[in-house]
């Protein structure tokens, strides 16, 4: 276990340099930094300027300084938003974002749970194709387009929520409920699967021979065996939701990491473009490494490798 | 005579034989063997929605081909006047194109001319094959195009015709990124199960490594670099637009799970006894690797290729939607869902601005994952001849 655990750090650490030198290597690359705008400086300034930034150093040697920097948890200063650096934009932006993915995964988990057990039970009934078609709409439909037919439904024509903005829990239930959709069609999908498959096994007509009533059989029984799939699909899952969010906070205005992601790479922010990709890349594997290690304890065949 | 007597019997027998094995190869030659496409498409045909999909599909990439043909407005021509025009059925079959005819003045060729530059207006640059299909409009619908049926947007435009001519990109996209992914995603996985031992670990350590970044994020990363003045400038000096960018760009992220699944099929076929026999023959590694077992995996690829397709789709209509993916005055129906998003005011509610290309992509992305779980049924090989 231990040593498993200190491989993957390992391989963490690896991916996030690669990820490091790649985005250093690509800013660096372009033309046109964050000194040059419409209004150009006087040569002089800004070459002090440069000098102050040690920008007029050697590649070799700013790429050591700013790797030396970001190990100690610096990530510098923003170059669009005055008088920010990137640790506080992550600090403020991610508890939002934050919230925003947790409500997510608790819509996506409980809507595709119970979908997904009762259409196994129910298994080729009206009520089971009726979710297994709505799972595959879930899954076809990009979420802005729900986002965008739940707004004009759930904010205009039937004034229920906020149209957008941040702060109070009825602003949390639309986006959260966008961004969760997809995932919860694809749990149903996998939970219904998964638990079939438990149903027709050995052990579970044992239960059943027992005399032990079917709820009991199926939640204490099967379902255990039944969420592997599902535990498994969690780490792209959440990856997604990472992702989802980008286009969520955007229709929803609201103030995360996503907004500031999308504004770092249309405006060239390279400092805080890179500070996301790298905080993004270690949730990632984080919550990855999590996803594995939870799984040996759900399926007791699985061994950490 | 005795020995023609003992010779008897056994010729006897031989023509026996032969009888019977007449009789066989005659029961043989009417059990015809059945192929595995061909089982795949007899169990495909038998599922109802699989079958729909399919025809969804068929239909709608007809359509998109011939747009240019089809009697649509233009899908670019700005008319303030009818700005967020409702959806309506009045002008249902108007004059819209300036095509020559015997009332209006000049020659023939100079009215030509004045056609084709109000075509360029009106369309944008067209090839060579549009420009065939645009006169065959011509000649079957004459001036008339359908009425705004659908509604119009900010600018005027008609949503319909943006909706057709967006299929054509958002389609195309798909279909090609994917094909990109597939090349990558196949040689490597190919290769790296073929080769075995250490060039396998490294390669497929290289696999999971990237696995774990999220690429989404280095690719919008990539594009607005790409998007910086003087680098489009050349990029397009040298032939290359977005849309190439982002075809490479979504090919180098969606091959890490077909590389996977081909190497694990290659490794399970590379000790069959047909690639003993390649080797032994004196076939090369790569002959080995790319004409006798990629062939094998064609199932495994395609079904990838049709479940691959609709995330590629959603991944440029998302990227359109934050506006890093197709360029106006190019349309996709993920750039039209986000003019759709971006309009949405508590004033006025323009809902066909948002249900027509959300009915567009779910559809479509609908058929093709309904496509490919019927496909991955029929191909798979446990369920044969059932």
């Amino acid at each position: 276990m231990i040593g498993f655990l200190v491989r993957r750090l390992g391989w963490m650490i690896i991916t996030l340099w690669v990820v490091f030198t790649i985005s250093f290597a690509l800013m660096r690359s372009v033309p046109g930094g964050p000194l040059s705008s419409e209004r150009a400086l006087e040569p002089e300034i800004e070459k002090n300027i440069r000098a102050r930034y040690h920008l007029d150093e050697p590649l070799m040697k700013q790429y050591l300084r700013e790797l030396g920097n970001t190990l100690q948890g610096d990530l510098g200063y923003s170059f669009k938003l005055a008088d920010f650096s990137v640790n506080e934009i992550i600090a403020q932006g991610f508890p939002i974002s934050a919230t925003l993915g947790i409500v997510a995964l608790g819509v996506a988990l409980s809507i595709g749970l119970t979908a997904g057990i009762v259409s196994a039970i129910r298994r080729q009934s009206l009520i089971d194709v009726t979710l297994m078609s709505l799972a595959t709409v879930g899954i076809a439909l990009p979420n802005f387009v729900v986002a965008g037919i739940l707004i004009i439904l759930l904010v205009f024509l039937w004034p229920v929520f906020p149209a957008a903005g941040w702060g109070n829990l009825s602003q949390l239930v639309l986006p959260g409920f966008c961004l969760g959709l997809p995932y919860a069609a694809y749990v149903a999908r996998l939970a219904r699967t998964g638990l079939l498959d438990v149903l027709s096994q050995d052990y579970i007509r044992t239960a059943r021979a027992k005399g032990l009533r079917t709820p009991t059989v199926i939640l204490r029984h099967a379902l255990k065996g039944a969420m592997l799939p599902v535990v498994s699909f969690m780490g792209p899952a959440i990856a997604g939701i990472l992702t989802g969010s980008l286009v969520v906070e955007q229709i929803f205005a609201i103030p995360g990491l996503g907004v500031h992601f999308i504004q770092a790479a249309t405006q060239r922010d390279y400092t805080l473009a890179m500070g996301l990709v790298l905080l993004y890349t270690t949730l990632l594997y984080t919550m990855n490494l999590l996803v594995d290690v939870s799984y040996v304890y759900l399926d007791p065949r699985a061994k950490l490798e | 005579m005795s020995e023609a007597k003992s010779e008897l019997p056994s010729q006897r027998a031989a023509a026996d034989d032969l009888q019977r094995y007449e009789q066989l190869w005659a029961e043989a030659r009417q059990v015809h063997g059945v192929s595995l496409g061909r089982d795949a498409w007899r169990r495909l045909r038998r599922n109802p929605s699989a079958m729909l999909s399919l025809t969804i599909l068929v239909v709608l990439s007809i359509l998109a081909f011939l747009t240019p043909a089809l009697p649509l407005q233009s899908p670019r021509q700005v008319e303030t006047l009818r700005s967020f025009a409702e959806p309506t059925s009045e002008h249902f079959w108007a004059p819209h194109l300036q095509t020559p005819s015997a009332q209006a003045e000049g020659t023939n060729d100079e009215q030509w001319a004045a056609f084709w530059r109000d075509v360029d207006l009106k369309f944008g640059k067209l090839d060579a094959i549009e420009k065939l299909l645009l006169q065959a409009r011509v000649a079957v619908f004459g001036p008339y195009a359908i009425g705004s049926i659908c509604g119009t947007d900010e600018l005027g435009r008609d949503l319909l015709s943006r909706l057709f001519w967006g299929a054509r990109v958002s389609l195309i996209v798909g279909v090609v990124a994917t094909l990109v992914s597939l090349v990558i995603g196949v040689s490597y996985g190919a290769i790296s199960g073929y080769m075995g031992g250490r060039v396998d670990n490294i390669m497929m350590r290289l696999v999971d490594v990237m696995y774990s970044i999220p690429f989404i994020f280095v690719v919008i990363f990539i594009i607005s670099i790409l998007s910086e003045d003087s680098i489009k400038a050349w990029l397009i000096d040298h032939g290359i637009d977005r849309i190439t960018i982002f075809f490479f760009l979504v090919g180098a992220i969606y091959w890490l799970t077909m590389a996977r699944v081909v190497r694990g099929q290659v490794i399970s076929l590379k000790h069959e006894q047909f690639v003993e026999a390649a080797r032994t023959l004196g076939a090369g590694r790569m002959r080995i690797v790319f004409r006798h077992l990629v062939p094998n995996l064609f199932s495994v690829i395609i079904v990838y290729l049709t479940l691959t397709i609709p995330r590629v789709m959603l991944f440029e209509a998302f990227l359109s939607f934050l506006g890093l993916g197709v360029e106006p005055p190019d349309v996709s129906w993920g750039l039209l869902a986000n003019e759709g998003v971006r309009v949405i005011t508590p004033v006025k509610i323009y809902w066909w601005l948002v249900v027509f290309p959300g009915i567009a992509l779910g559809v479509t992305l609908f058929a093709l994952n309904f496509f490919g779980d019927g496909l991955r049924d029929a191909l798979d090989p446990k369920l044969k001849n059932r």
